[in-house]
């Protein structure tokens, strides 16, 4: 019971890094039906810029505060991410928009394991220390502590999640993004763009993706060219726990599968009297995945797909 | 649906049979490994027209279906090396003469097994569409990799990550596979006598999907593909024949894990990971879902090509400052591949011709 | 007695807030060609789905030539022999039109997996009569000229014969069409027509739902006629069109005959 909270610190923290990539995932499910595999590999590729970044800030102005540092890293990395989002869907997806159903799939692996194989290449395959730029003196809270850079990332997520629901919900391009979900040829007829509204929906994703991406590897101090695409799987079985194109859902479901990894992989051991032991934690989300898909196909809230018929 | 009859390479059976029967001989000059990788490229093309069944036939997208493959591999393993009986000491004292589970035995013990599991893990993803089905079964592949490289402790069944060696090789007619064949004039290593027993499995497995194809069932399968609801106001039991499906495809993936096994003569989780699932998949439909001389394609194009790679590799890494080397430009072409196929013939590189002709807008009776 | 082919009584349904039908009874017999018509959204669609096994009622009662039968299972209704054709068209696309019939076969023939993989004398015996039977079907719609052509490629006209076919296909005791006529210019419904004739006159029984009144009136034996999910009237053609309630539906209070 003493590890109980510290457990749920930890799921807290890792499911909101889950929530902002499964955000992603159920914005473009919502829209045009695609599971975008290379997903994962945005948040890769943001960890890995902002730690080019970070190392150019570092020898080019040494002076600078550590936070600093961190903030702008963040943001060349979210427009990285972006543009290359960006572009992914731009050659790859939209051609396929009519295609057999299988093929956009396909693509999208295919754009995964080639994101991988090029940041093998760029970045060399050896894991990256991430600099720690922030104070790790740990806050304690009763039983359990929480270091810096987890408050950090419980308090971006907040504010992201804040954004993005003005966003989709205040303003002109959220409206279309709502209406194109719903029924793409309807919004058509009322003037909107769908490319338009597909690519502003690839491009928050990747932001978000980003975000968590350069959060990941501040927790966890490495950065490396694989280490998106668990994450990225698990997130996304997260917004299908949520109910896929729903996005607090999605935030719910990241938020509780973190949990459930957390508090799993400490009580695993103990609950299977030592048969299983933590390495099958990163099971755990495709063990939810199933009993969901099995019980409540649609998710804890329900899912939002554009209506095709 | 004949699709075979009508292709121009096998108007001339003859000349692809002597061509198929001489190319291990030939190959065998360069250097073994030549032949393993057309022994590996046999096997895939195993797989490979395995989940052509579940895809391309039924519609079903799998992307767990090493899983079975890696049933079978382990099934072998399990029953022809010494690794239970090191494990378990009562093993050893009923099989005083160690575990060799004669090939007779253990193919339809593999086939049986392999198809259970596959109607097992059908089961739960019948009602799914599409995109669920493929992520669920992708869990289904990446639970059975895990419980492959645990289940080392309490009991250790599986070895874990070392994987279990010694595995016996395969016999016919009682004569072992990885011992060379002197035929007089010429000498056959154990790479050929495999390739041989390979091509054979190869022929009988493209004959037996051509024969379901076109068969009622071939037709019931891709009726549910192409609409399951119509199929289902036609009186089909769309959830028997997709877990057919499974059951048929995964029983070709433990047959295929079974030789594999015997082949290599280790088996170990890393064989059978996601990765490879996603490889088959891209084979198929790089290939042309659902069409065998496509699939077949895809999988010698994407089995063989790599490896042939490797040999190409050595100066390029070089030339990048080791940054490219033989298994990076593997993955990278495989990407390139998949990216650029699906862009460019959506339908794969050798689709079914057209189940029946197009017919002009405005043609009249 | 009456043959009943069809008799079922007492079928409800409800979707959240709506009751899309309400206690709604019907009895075709043997041969006939019984017409289910209405105003949109009447529920006639909502009545067919019932009946063969897509939407669970909440209620009633299910008679197929006497047996009854539970529609909770689709393709156990097609089975026990009630085939539709569907308002959308539902091909087998990417299929030939010959493929699409032999499929209607499947639920009347047996050879599974093992005869198929060793060819067996008696799948080869099965395999030469599903595909005679599937050719003699395309005639009898009148494609057999197009048996070889995939089904998305066939015109409007002739996708509609082709569903008809393959429902025939399957030997039901009633065949159910869904709004078979529509988009039809008037030549195909004159053939349209007579094709149904053509099945009445082999003793099938054909239950069809249709907006064309002037079709409906010329080709049914009886009519039912649904209103908000209510048979608001019953009868043959000429009684159903003469009854006031039936007028007020499609035209609105204040109109007369």
């Amino acid at each position: 019971m003493d590890i109980l909270l510290q457990q749920i610190i930890n799921g807290l923290v890792l499911g909101s890094m889950y929530a902002l990539v499964a955000l992603g995932y159920t914005m473009v499910y919502g829209i045009i039906n695609l599971i975008n595999f290379a997903h994962g590999e945005v948040l890769m590729v943001g960890a890995l810029v902002s730690w080019t970044t970070i190392g150019f800030l570092q020898a080019a102005w040494p002076g600078a505060p550590a936070w600093l540092i961190l903030l702008l890293s963040m943001v060349v990395a979210c427009v990285a991410a972006a543009a290359l989002n960006f572009v992914i869907e731009k050659i790859a997806y939209r051609p396929l928009r009519n295609a057999p159903k299988l093929a956009p799939l396909i693509t999208a692996i295919g754009m995964s394991i080639l994101l991988q194989t090029l940041a093998m290449i760029i970045w060399k395959p050896n894991y990256k220390p991430f600099p720690p730029l922030l104070p790790s003196i740990p806050i304690e809270i009763g039983p359990a502590v929480i270091t810096p850079i987890q408050v950090l990332i419980l308090v971006i997520t907040a504010i992201a999640l804040a954004v993005l629901s003005w966003l989709v919900n205040a303003t002109r391009l959220g409206r279309a993004m709502r209406a194109t979900a719903e029924n793409p040829r309807v919004a058509s007829l009322m003037g909107v763009k769908p490319d338009r509204v597909i690519s502003a929906t690839f491009i928050i994703g990747a932001v978000l993706a980003a975000i968590a991406g350069v959060m990941w590897a501040a927790n966890y101090g490495t950065a490396h060219h694989a280490m998106g695409f668990l994450p990225g799987l698990k997130a996304f079985t997260a917004a299908v726990f949520g109910g896929i194109g729903n996005l607090p859902g999605a935030v719910v479901g990241g938020l509780l599968l973190g949990l459930i990894e957390s508090i799993g992989s400490g009580y695993l051991g103990e609950l299977t009297g030592g048969v299983l032991g933590s390495h099958y934690t990163d099971i755990l989300a495709f063990i939810v995945l199933i009993i969901m898909l099995t019980l409540r196909p649609s998710g804890l809230l329900g899912e939002r797909v554009a209506d095709r018929a | 649906m004949s699709t075979m009859r009508t292709l121009p390479l096998f108007q001339r059976p003859g000349l692809l049979a002597v061509f198929l029967l001489v190319l291990p001989l030939v190959l065998q000059q360069f250097g073994n490994a030549w032949v393993r990788i057309a022994d590996m490229s046999l096997i895939y093309v195993m797989l490979a027209l395995g989940l052509n069944i579940v895809v391309g036939y039924a519609g079903l997208l799998d992307l767990g279906y090493v899983a079975f493959f890696a049933v079978g591999a382990y099934i072998f393993g399990l029953l022809a090396s010494p690794h239970l009986m090191d494990t378990f000491p009562w093993v050893a004292q009923t099989f005083p003469n160690g575990l060799h589970m004669s090939l007779w035995l253990v193919l339809p013990l593999a086939a049986a097994l392999a198809g259970f599991v596959g109607v097992l893990l059908g089961a739960p993803t019948l009602k799914l569409r599409g995109d669920y089905l493929a992520i669920v079964t992708l869990g289904f592949g990446e639970i059975i990799r895990v419980f492959l490289n645990n289940l080392d402790h309490p009991v250790n069944i599986t070895n874990g990550p070392k994987g279990i060696g010694s595995i016996d090789a395969i016999r016919v007619f009682d004569y072992p596979l990885s011992k060379k064949l002197d035929l007089g004039w010429i000498e056959l290593p154990g790479v050929t006598l495999y390739y041989y027993l390979l091509l054979a499995l190869v022929l009988l497995s493209v004959l037996v999907c051509f024969r379901l194809e076109t068969s009622r069932i071939g037709r019931a399968w891709m009726a549910i593909r192409e609409d399951e609801i119509a199929a289902k106001a036609m009186g089909l039991n769309t959830r028997n024949l997709k877990l057919l499906a499974f059951g048929m495809g995964a029983t070709f993936g433990g047959l295929s894990g079974v030789v594999f096994a015997g082949f290599q003569g280790f088996v170990s989780p890393e064989s059978f990971s996601l990765m490879e699932s996603i490889m088959i998949v891209a084979m198929v439909v790089l290939g042309g879902l659902g069409h065998l001389p496509g699939v077949i394609l895809g999988a010698v194009l994407l089995a063989g090509l790599p490896e042939v790679l490797r040999y190409v590799a050595g100066p390029l890494q070089q030339l990048t400052d080791g940054r490219l080397d033989a298994a990076i430009l593997r993955q990278l072409l495989i990407a390139l591949a998949m990216i650029g196929v699906m862009l460019w013939r959506p339908h794969g590189l050798w689709p079914a011709p057209e189940h029946g002709k197009a017919l002009e807008p405005g043609a009249t009776r | 007695m009456t043959d009943w082919v069809l008799d079922v009584s007492g079928i409800s349904k409800r979707f959240g807030g709506l009751q899309a039908l309400s206690e709604v009874d019907m009895q075709i017999a043997r041969g006939e060609v019984y017409g289910l018509i209405g105003p949109n959204g009447a529920g006639k669609t909502t009545f067919f789905n019932v009946i063969t096994g897509l939407y669970t009622p909440d209620s009633g009662r299910f008679l197929l030539a006497g047996q009854p039968y539970t529609p909770s299972a689709v393709h156990k209704v097609a089975q026990a022999g009630i085939a539709r054709t569907f308002q959308n068209i539902r091909l087998f696309a990417e299929m030939s039109a010959l493929e699409n019939v032999m499929v209607g076969r499947h639920v009347r023939t047996r050879t599974g997996v093992l005869g198929a993989i060793l060819r067996t004398p008696a799948f080869r015996a099965e395999e030469a009569a599903i595909a005679e039977r599937a050719r003699a079907l395309l005639d009898y719609v009148g494609i057999a000229h197009l048996a070889e052509y995939k089904a998305r490629t066939l015109s409007y006209g002739d996708q509609r014969r082709l569903e008809i076919a393959r429902a025939l296909a399957t030997d039901p005791q009633l065949i159910a069409l869904d709004e078979p006529a529509a988009g039809m210019n008037a030549t195909e419904k004159v053939q349209l027509r007579a094709l149904i004739d053509k099945i009445r006159q082999d003793q099938r029984t054909v239950l069809l739902i249709e907006h064309d009144v002037k079709l409906v009136m010329g080709l049914c034996d009886r009519v039912s006629v649904l209103d908000y999910g209510r048979c608001i009237a019953r009868g043959t053609p000429a009684e159903v069109q003469r009854d006031a309630r039936v007028i007020e539906a499609y035209l609105g209070t204040g109109a007369h005959a």
